[in-house]
């Protein structure tokens, strides 16, 4: 089974990267961006086949380290 | 006095710590593996110097924050010993859970190097007892994450139980404005954990602490670590 982890900032934090981002598509002539926040995405295979089972280890696995939960939000998809 | 220099792959400045706790505080430094499982017997002061362990990969200190030899200096940090992370030491304190928020990209996206005063906030800690109180030093930064970012209750707390050690000035002390070499919330360039016990700090004291590297202001930080074991 594998997994996709998507680990973003929360709303109201700071994030200089995204708006550099948002200031280069800008320079480039793309128009109509009105907002970049960068984020992680991390694709991970499982062993389990079990979708509960998926879902607790990867709760657990955001929870101690792929999300800095002080300052990130994180979106658990199995696919 | 015993001091232990956690050693993570990526760090780089635990020969610059290990000198000046010797030369400074005087003390028997010993340099320990963060597979490590404890401390060395009798150690007093854990010291997390600066770096880019595992080359800040995830987020700033994230991996090391969960090595091995965190749940000693946890322990350690619990019975009232002493902790000191400086620069890398400090995201990794912080990523650690031993001490509250988390460093950020500075917000100019900018590595910054350079000569920095600091505003002592309060100097009747283990850390800080050699400095008066509200003094100016000037120390020196090297850091690319250095944003200081809590969420407003942890900064109510930290305010409000005189947890912020150092904040970034100017030379005569004033906070805010350009002083603020990185964007962090409060100015804040240190923080203390509800004990006072554990100290984190983006600035480097200990290559402040011999005149020809430009200046000494570094020295007290050391001098108080030495004094607070003589106290104790």
């Amino acid at each position: 089974m594998k997994a996709r982890v998507t680990v973003t900032l929360k709303t109201g934090v700071l994030d200089p990267q995204g708006k550099a981002i948002e200031g280069a598509l800008r320079s480039l002539g793309i128009a109509g961006v009105d907002g970049v926040r960068q984020g992680k995405v991390f694709e991970i295979d499982l062993a389990t086949s079990d979708a509960a089972q998926a879902q607790s280890l990867l709760a657990d696995a955001c929870e101690k380290l792929l999300a800095n939960t002080v300052v990130e939000n994180y979106r658990i998809e199995l696919v | 006095m015993r001091a232990a220099v956690l050693l993570f792959p990526g760090l780089n400045r635990e020969g610059d710590a290990m000198r000046a706790l010797e030369q400074v505080s005087g003390a028997k430094t010993t340099l320990v593996w963060h597979a490590e499982h404890d401390l060395p017997a009798g150690t007093d002061l854990v010291v997390v110097p600066g770096g880019f362990s595992y080359g800040d990969y995830l987020r700033c200190g994230a991996i090391a924050g969960r090595a091995n030899i965190m749940h000693a200096v946890r322990a350690h940090a619990a019975r009232g010993g002493l902790v000191l992370g400086i620069c890398n030491g400090f995201q990794i304190l912080c990523e650690s859970g031993l001490l509250p928020g988390v460093l950020m990209r500075n917000s100019n996206l900018k590595f910054i190097c350079r000569m920095q005063h600091l505003r002592v906030e309060r100097n009747d800690t283990a850390f800080t007892n050699g400095y008066a109180a509200r003094q100016v030093i000037e120390v020196c930064v090297a850091h690319g994450e250095g944003n200081y970012t809590a969420d407003p209750e942890t900064l109510r707390a930290l305010e409000g139980e005189g947890r912020v050690a150092f904040r970034y000035c100017d030379s005569a002390g004033k906070v805010g404005g350009d002083a603020n070499c990185n964007g962090s919330m409060n100015d804040i360039a240190g923080v203390y954990s509800a004990g006072m016990n554990v100290l984190g700090m983006m600035p480097h004291p200990e290559n402040l602490i011999e005149a020809i590297m430009g200046g000494t202001d570094g020295r007290g930080l050391f001098e108080s670590l030495a004094n607070a074991r003589q106290a104790a």
